[in-house]
């Protein structure tokens, strides 16, 4: 069944056209890829399906629902919620203050946070384990330090851990590998295969394509907000338009 | 020549985390507790160290309002992220709430003072509620209007007392309840906030401040969280507006005045922004020297803005936060 | 008749004001609390070495304009650009130091209606029925050849393209070696001989006093806001709208509600369109 249905989205700043007339459906509990060159709409997708900007026209439905319009923090509280391209934890607090916030919300207050902790008000314990469950070593400093000073690689950590403790059922990732070196991101995806055995959605918008395709069950490819391509990695790599947007075109 | 660098040292409690000690002696509770000890025992004492002065036994009361405007800025622009230029404004509707209350209605002033803190805030948060979209500048313009605003009605409309204002407001009993009711509600303001802004819900606000898009996408109604601290701020802001009218038995136009928003910034940038105390410790400085400088009329704004800018451009950080460093840490020169 | 015409000369005066701040602004980002302060200060400036210098009447308006824009270059030199970038501390600097200057004049004796400065060309002239000093005229004479000086300037000069770089994209601006922190002080002389001229011209129609400080920092902003902030255009049109909005307001209410009415503007243009008339997407995302 599909969790995510999107129809025809279309949005555009003054006359340029962002999406145009964007389509597709995102199974539950598989990771669905999206791909395409700068400024081909990806991130502008991210934004007007977890409500941060209004769309021209079309539709969004999340498990049947028309969600279309809505504010972001009543799609975040339906369980759909996003990582930033740039990152955006709260620097003044520490890491895992930061997840205070998404704990604190209606949602993970009505059915705890990830695993169901911190219903009670026990929410700096269910933070730490958050983390911990997401790579960073409890009995090290590094979870109490403020967020200002972590590193690149910890703080993608942080934007997902923030994602986790809302307990999700569909994450959107904003190029969560970008910026990362190759060993960071060995140890990201087995954390993205243990998110995908819990059963959560995991939409990932992405430029590292070779680490992509090693966990996308499905990817769909965008060139100036219109849909190019979908379906198995292969056919989309393949797919002569895939390859002319990437390469340029051969008459170049 | 001999290199040197300065070196920083932590002193006393190893601290894990912000609020989290591990106490294992009567010295180290009392490094703790002697500079909030130091504050209140102060701020208890001052009225009777004061009491061959009378006339600086007042300045206490006008000190502690401004302090309690100054924490209702710090809180606000500190920890909310929305600065908010016109302190005037709460002070303004407070005082005139309380004078409406007492003084039209007939309701006795312990009842007045809380309920129209309650009435402003509610009032002022109304207010602010279509602007807490705004960002940054656009906030502030707007809530520095807003004083100008009330003083344009008030006289354009002649209500209220027009330009007179309204008169024969209660009086407080006696000169020690005066002195500590203002002093008992800084102090429980003060501590109060300091509590807040470190439990659940202060974190939510503090995250907002720092970027509110993650907090939307954390399913949490930012205008909501913005809305509690308004009137969190306005409730206290008004608070001292009431408290106000009913010290000087009058509510006028003056309440509105820009004293009520310069001082107050200046109070926080001089004391240090972010640290709640900061604003206490800032109008403890400003407000005995404006008393000092009343024969200069007018001047003292000029002489307030002038330390506000010298503060913002070469000590930002402010004095509690120098003091709370020099508290904490010891510095030497050591040899490279 | 009356309406139309009072109304068109106050709302040019009021542009005239008002691009000061929208200069500043839409070169360095920074709104310019102090330019009412500037206005006020070339005023009695002016007065004072005309009344106690002696000196003619150009001299010293030159002198006090001069005066003016040095005030201005030296709050970016001293103040802003120690504190560029916390937008916060930029605001609450240039109030604090626009409060300074004014409550200072108040406080060195600019008190009463003792103080005027002599108009330019005294006369007036009956245009459609409607007696119109030849002040007010020239009010407007100069205000267009301030308009046609600034669109040669930034069209034109090298200067001026450089302005229009730093307000379009600010860092593309510095890596084609446009130094951001000078032209911010170029903004800020021009913005405060706006104001300076302004004044020279304006306050002979009436009498120097301090509050016209706060008047005219509310209208600059009223209008700058309405029109959205920045642009220039917009400015022009919502000065347009707030200057007949006053003139209306004197004939039918009373003069109290001037300023209620440019209140009430800028805070229902906020809360409708943070964006004001013609400001761009870029600044709406600014904004909320």
């Amino acid at each position: 069944m599909s969790i995510l249905v999107v129809e025809n989205l279309t949005k555009s700043f003054g006359g340029l056209k962002a999406l145009n007339a964007v389509s597709f459906e995102v199974k539950e509990g598989e990771v669905f890829g999206i791909i395409g060159p700068n400024g081909s709409g990806k991130t502008t997708l991210i934004n007007c399906i977890t409500g941060f900007l209004k769309v021209n026209s079309g539709k969004v439905f999340y498990r049947g629902k028309d969600i279309t319009g809505l504010p972001p923090h009543k799609i975040a509280l339906m369980g759909i919620t996003r990582t930033f391209q740039i990152m955006r934890p709260y620097y003044s607090l520490p890491a895992f203050k930061n997840l205070i916030v998404p704990l604190w919300s209606k949602r993970a207050t009505k059915l705890g946070g990830w695993r169901g902790g911190g219903k009670h008000g026990d929410r700096d314990t269910v933070a730490v384990d958050i983390l911990e469950e997401i790579g960073f070593e409890r009995d090290s400093k590094v979870p109490y330090k403020p967020a200002s000073v972590l590193p690149t690689g910890y703080l993608k950590r942080l934007e997902l851990a923030r994602c986790l403790a809302l307990r999700p059922d569909v994450i959107f990732c904003d190029e969560i590998f970008s910026g990362l070196s190759v060993s960071e991101i060995a140890g990201l995806l087995p954390l993205i295969e243990k998110l995908k055995i819990e059963g959560v959605t995991l939409i990932m918008v992405e430029h590292r394509l070779k680490e992509l395709f090693k966990v996308a069950d499905r990817v769909m490819a965008l060139q100036f907000g219109e849909k190019i391509a979908e379906g198995d990695y292969k056919d989309v790599i393949e797919h002569p338009k895939v390859k002319e947007a990437y390469l340029g075109s051969e008459e170049v | 020549m001999q290199n040197k660098r300065r070196e920083r040292i932590d002193r006393g409690i190893k601290v894990r985390t912000d609020g989290l000690y591990a106490i294992s002696s009567f010295k180290e509770i009392m490094y703790l507790v002697f500079p909030r000890l130091l504050l209140i025992g102060g701020f208890l004492l001052l009225p009777i160290v004061l009491e061959l002065a009378p006339y600086w036994k007042r300045v206490i009361n006008i000190l502690c309002v401004y302090a309690i405007i100054a924490i209702s800025f710090d809180f606000l622009a500190n920890f909310v992220g929305l600065v908010c230029l016109g302190g005037g404004l709460f002070v303004g509707v407070g005082g005139y709430f309380s004078a409406i209350l007492n003084s039209y209605l007939k309701i006795p002033i312990f009842f007045s003072i809380p309920l129209s803190a309650l009435l402003g805030g509610i009032f002022c948060t109304l207010l602010f509620l279509p602007c807490l979209k705004l960002r940054g500048v656009y906030f502030a313009i707007v809530t520095l209007m807003y004083p100008l605003l009330f003083t344009r009605i008030i006289e354009a409309l002649n209500i209220l007392g027009g330009t007179n204002g309204i008169t024969g407001l209660d009086s407080f009993p006696n000169q020690h309840i005066e002195n500590y009711l203002i002093i008992l509600i800084l102090l429980i303001i003060l501590f109060g906030l300091r509590r807040l802004v470190n439990e659940d819900i202060g974190l939510v606000m503090r995250a907002v401040k720092d970027n509110d898009q993650s907090v939307k996408a954390s399913g949490i109604n930012v205008t909501y969280i913005k809305s509690i601290a308004v009137f969190i701020a306005s409730f206290i802001g008004c608070l001292s507006g009431a408290y106000l009218a009913h010290l000087y038995m009058w509510a006028g136009l003056s309440l509105f005045s820009l004293d009520f928003s310069i001082l107050p910034i200046a109070a926080v940038t001089v004391g240090g922004g972010g640290s709640i105390v900061g604003a206490v410790v800032g109008s403890l400085i400003l407000v005995p020297l404006s008393e000092f400088l009343r024969f200069f009329g007018t001047f003292r704004i000029v002489i307030y803005s002038l330390i506000l800018v010298l503060f913002l451009v070469l000590k930002s950080e402010g004095i509690m936060i120098y003091l709370t460093r020099k508290y904490h840490q010891f510095e030497r020169w050591v040899d490279v | 008749m009356q309406i139309f015409i009072y109304g068109l000369i106050n709302s040019i005066s009021l542009s005239l004001v008002a691009l000061g701040f929208t200069l500043v602004y839409s070169i360095s980002r920074i709104p310019n609390f102090a330019h009412g302060a500037l206005y006020v200060a070339t005023g009695y400036f002016a007065w004072i070495l005309m009344n106690l210098f002696h000196f003619n009447y150009f001299i010293s308006a030159i002198l006090s304009v001069f005066l003016s824009c040095f005030i201005g270059a030296m709050i970016y030199r001293l103040v802003l650009i120690k504190i560029r970038g916390m937008e916060i501390s930029e605001v609450i600097a240039t109030y604090a130091i626009g409060l300074a200057i004014i409550e200072g004049l108040r406080w060195g004796g600019l008190r009463g209606a003792t103080y005027t400065l002599p108009v330019i060309v005294p006369g007036s002239i009956e245009i459609f029925g409607v007696i119109v000093d030849y002040q007010r005229l020239f009010a407007v004479f100069v205000g267009l050849v301030i308009f046609l000086f600034f669109y040669i300037f930034i069209k034109f000069t090298k200067t001026g393209l450089a302005l229009k770089g730093i307000a379009q994209d600010e860092r593309a601006a510095m890596m084609l070696g446009i130094d951001s922190d000078k032209m911010a002080i170029v903004s800020f002389i021009l913005g405060s001989a706006i104001a300076g001229i302004s004044a020279l011209i304006i306050f002979p129609l009436g009498n120097i006093v301090v509050e016209a400080g706060y008047n005219v920092l509310v209208f600059s902003i009223a209008v700058s806001i309405i029109g959205g902030l920045g642009s220039w255009l917009g400015a022009v049109i919502a000065s347009f709208i707030i200057g007949y909005a006053q003139i209306l307001t004197e004939v039918f209410l009373s003069t109290h509600y001037q300023m209620v009415i440019a209140l009430l503007a800028i805070i229902i243009t906020l809360l409708i369109r943070p964006s004001g008339l013609f400001g761009k997407q870029k600044e709406l995302e600014e904004r909320v």
